[in-house]
């Protein structure tokens, strides 16, 4: 056979290789896609401006740098490199881990290209999907599933945003934001959850808007919460659709100031499979709407239908809930008010003691509204409409609707506490120095006096000591470095060390 | 630079002589006139030094003489008032206000066997700043070694806790310390004594006058001054600079590997510590019920069923913080578990199974199956390690007003 020249040999690869890498990008390389960069942010249409207007006063601007996620890293890693203000934005791809962030100010954005999303596996092994405890943290566009614990829980942090999420079976919740005031949680589809889909716990200023919840214990869940909104949902097959309520023993005592509006809530009749002890787990199947213990809630507008149970349920703590007992939480619904919703073909299977109280009117059917137990003052707009149940000191509502507030958010962001830098020095000199430093006095370093004789008009000194001591002097012990100050703490205690007077 | 430093020290060295030089002459002179018209005092008399006129660490001085906490965590805004929620979370409300003088009278008190009936326990035996505040034991002794029903609590921060007692059943120190010291059990005064014994002793009388310079001269101490000023010092016993501390605000570094995992499993919703030992405190101040076993033998603890008579309440008690909870074993309200990984285990072994037969218990919801795996259950024991933090620990005093021996 005829050898090939070498030449002959060179230009195939290479034309291979050319070929190859053809082929490779084609098929598996990523597309280049133009996404928006940006995601929209809380818009503050009130702001020194009348209701009625839909003028936007304020929006957070994006001001950091954006740190891309793809595949096969992660995220938790671009968390840890980002600052306030930073935008992250995750490709598709799998990605296994607990994400926490405990920054402010930090925006995740999964970007879902040809319908692929950027999901996010606990593979029934991971706790939470998101733990955050920052301000201003924003959470869109990801999948969530097979977590243990949540899809996305906050612990405190004010002004969130978590948006167009899509959860499936994150275990106990598949969004909790706890101790937060003023959040919007929007467009997420959930399902499968053990407790509540959408949970808002312990909040304040909180709207929940357009969002589908299905197959889970509870759809939407409003506890110990003020200042609530939850509108255009659609809440359907779960055991209990929309529940506004008071758990007692929480360190925050009421539920108030809750409206229920233009939502579906269809076909709440999956059979409750929350864990034993916990709240929902007594939540009857065929539950629509349960208002237990809550106050000032507003029913309006609602499409409430095909759930087993009841349409609307009301009852006080004694009869929903029986737990350790709690002096300081009040158990009676009081003020609850039904206006005009479409209810029909409730009912048809009551459960439990409602089928008990039922069958004592010769009724086999359970209501469209049922009441029960405690409570004063609520009120309902045209009882005849629907069949009741312990409605009978239910008294005309003195509204009709409640048009004139679209949104329980707060006009503004809730500001951070600032702090001047004096102030910030003199917590820090107390909160941390006074341990080992004082005016006039040995404690363990020397007195105050003589840091300020030594560091005379150089704060810079004492930032560059407290970051890295030297031991400079025999008869004291070293002091052991403050580096976990920030920067702006280190220099705002140096300076208000050189500033004090005794 | 460093030449004109040592230049300043000893310069202020030098001066800090010469004043000390003066001091020590004019002390002297003082004491040999104090011995030259002192004549007969009825009880022996012990050099305790003046009451102090600075805060303890934590604490500002105003310009009403009072001591105002002061800490990272006023950097917060408060979002509500039972101070709860993140890391970066404002505290509840603190006792303070106190003077400097009363609260360093407090912890002459509180060290002070002399408020006991036999004069051999002080509120140190059991709180004793060497063991955390606490007393190191399952349940604490009492006078004569009697062993009694609780064990003690660490006493770091108790100055933000509205309700006392793992029971609950005291709602302020002053009320909270009346059992102790007039229980048979505990210290085994009355009132009677108690004021009899104080107010025999001098230096307590000029230290009480120095401490409430408003009181008339030869008023006799009054129970509320002891317990106000007991309760001063115990208010001024904070612990919020640990590692944990540094993490929340903001430092990454404050926290490794293992410790930020079991921070995450810690606050996640399967284990759900953080649900009651919410931070900054690590408690939310509410009774739980979770059914812990008492040791071998003894049998259920009703907890808060008794002072609030409901039954509802069986076997509750007050969520304990967790500050310092590696420096306080045994653990729970008996000191069942001798470790923190025991403690943790019990929480994953299941609702309800330590409960005694027969009892019927409203185990709270937070209480149910996580199936936390060992390396889980291991990272927690790292995380609450990392709540500790002794650095403002009192002072014990070198001599008391009693002229008695400090008895921890």
């Amino acid at each position: 056979m005829k050898k090939k020249s070498p030449f002959i040999k060179i230009i195939t690869s290479i034309l291979l290789i050319g070929i190859g890498i053809f082929i490779g990008k084609s098929f598996f390389g990523q597309k280049n896609v133009e996404t928006v960069p940006i995601p929209s942010t809380i818009k503050y249409r009130n702001a020194g401006l009348t209701n009625d207007t839909t003028q936007v006063a304020s929006a957070q601007e994006f001001t950091g740098k954006i740190i891309e996620v793809k595949k096969g890293s992660s995220i938790q890693n671009a968390v840890k490199e980002a600052n306030p203000g930073d935008l992250i934005r995750v490709y598709p791809g799998t990605y296994s881990e607990n994400v926490y962030i405990d920054k402010d100010n930090i925006s995740l954005q999964g970007v879902v290209i040809n319908g692929e999303w950027p999901t996010l596996d606990g593979k029934k092994e991971i706790n939470d999907a998101f733990l955050y405890s920052g301000n201003g943290i924003l959470i869109e566009n990801f999948k969530i599933i097979n977590y243990k614990g949540n899809g996305i829980m906050g612990q405190a942090g004010n002004n969130f945003i978590i948006r167009n999420n899509w959860i499936i079976d994150t275990g106990v919740y598949g969004i909790f934001p706890q101790y937060g005031k003023n959040g919007l949680v929007e467009h997420n589809v959930l399902s499968k959850i053990a407790d509540a889909a959408i949970y808002i716990g312990m909040c304040h200023n909180v709207d929940v808007l357009q969002n589908e919840v299905f197959d889970n214990v509870a759809g939407i869940e409003i506890e110990n919460s003020r200042h609530c909104l939850v509108e255009n949902n659609y809440a359907h097959n779960n055991t209990g659709g929309l529940l506004a309520f008071v758990t007692p023993g929480l360190p925050i005592k009421t539920t108030f100031d809750v409206i229920l509006r233009n939502n579906f809530v269809v076909n709440n009749n999956h059979e409750n499979f929350g864990a034993p002890g916990s709240t929902v787990s007594g939540i009857p199947p065929g539950t629509g709407i349960l208002i237990m213990a809550a106050d000032d809630v507003i029913v309006e507008n609602n499409i409430i239908t095909g759930n087993n149970n009841t349409g609307i349920t009301i009852v006080d703590l004694a009869t929903g809930d029986p737990k350790a007992n709690d002096p300081n939480s009040e158990g009676n619904p009081d003020r609850v008010v039904i206006l005009d919703n479409i209810m029909f073909d409730n009912g048809n299977a009551p459960t439990g003691e409602l089928k008990a109280v039922m069958l004592t009117q010769m009724e086999t059917k359970g209501p469209d509204i049922f009441a029960y137990g405690g409570g004063t003052g609520s009120t309902i707009r045209d009882k005849n409409k629907y069949r009741t149940f312990g409605l009978d000191n239910y008294g005309m509502a003195q509204i009709t609707d409640t048009q004139d507030i679209p949104t329980m958010m707060t006009p503004t962001p809730v500001p951070p506490r600032s702090v001047s830098t004096e102030e910030l020095g003199e917590l820090t000199y107390y909160g941390v120095c006074a341990g080992c430093h004082a005016f006039g006095t040995r404690l363990i370093g020397p007195p105050t006096e003589i840091l300020q004789a030594i560091h005379q008009n150089n704060p810079q000194g004492i930032v560059d000591y407290i970051t890295a001591p030297k031991n400079l002097r025999e008869d004291y012990p070293e002091m052991p470095p403050q580096d976990y100050l920030s920067e702006e703490a280190k220099m705002a205690v140096a300076e208000y060390i050189l500033a004090l007077k005794h | 630079m460093l030449w004109n430093n040592q230049r300043i020290i000893q310069d202020l060295v030098e001066k800090g002589r010469v004043i000390l030089k003066v001091i020590i002459s004019v002390a002297v002179l003082g004491i040999m006139a104090v011995a030259f018209f002192a004549g007969q005092r009825p009880t022996a008399y012990y050099p305790v030094p003046l009451l102090k006129s600075s805060c303890p660490p934590g604490f500002k001085l105003n310009e009403n003489n009072e001591c105002i906490a002061k800490n990272l965590y006023s950097q917060y805004a408060t979002t509500n008032k039972a101070g709860v929620g993140g890391l970066k979370s404002a505290l509840p409300e603190i006792r303070d206000g106190f003077s400097p003088q009363e609260i360093d009278l407090g912890r002459y008190l509180f060290f002070d066997p002399a408020l006991s009936a036999d004069q051999t326990v002080s509120c140190a035996t059991c709180h004793d700043p060497d063991k955390g505040l606490g007393d190191g034991l399952a349940t604490s002794q009492g006078k004569d070694g009697q062993k009694l029903k609780r064990a003690a609590p660490s006493l770091y921060n108790v100055g933000y806790l509205k309700k006392l007692f793992w029971d609950g059943r005291a709602s302020s120190l002053e009320e909270q310390m009346l059992e102790p010291l007039f229980s048979k059990d505990e210290m085994g005064n009355t009132p009677e004594n108690l004021l009899n014994t104080i107010n025999e002793i001098e230096n307590y009388r000029k230290l009480f006058a120095e401490a409430y310079p408003k009181r008339e001269r030869d008023q006799p101490i009054a129970l509320n001054e002891i317990t106000k000023a007991i309760a001063a010092f115990q208010s001024s016993l904070v612990s919020l600079n640990s590692k944990y501390d540094q993490y929340a605000h903001g430092y990454d570094e404050a926290l490794n590997k293992k410790e930020i995992e079991g921070l995450n499993i810690f606050r996640s919703f399967v284990a759900r510590c953080a649900e009651c030992h919410t931070p900054p405190l690590f408690t939310n101040q509410q009774f739980a019920v979770i059914g812990t076993p008492e040791p071998d033998g003894l049998p259920l603890d009703p907890g808060a069923e008794i002072p609030f008579n409901d039954e509802s309440l069986r076997g509750a008690f007050k969520v304990p913080s967790l500050r310092n909870i590696a420096q306080t074993a045994p653990y729970m309200h008996s000191g069942r578990f001798k470790t923190l990984r025991e403690t943790v285990q019990f929480y994953t072994d299941g609702r309800g199974h330590a409960v005694p037969e027969g009892e019927n218990l409203l185990i709270h919801w937070h209480i149910w199956e996580p199936n936390l795996t060992d390396y889980e259950l291991d990272r927690l024991v790292d995380f609450l390690k990392t709540l500790t933090d002794e650095s403002f620990k009192p002072k014990i005093p070198e001599v008391l007003p009693s002229g008695l021996k400090i008895s921890t």
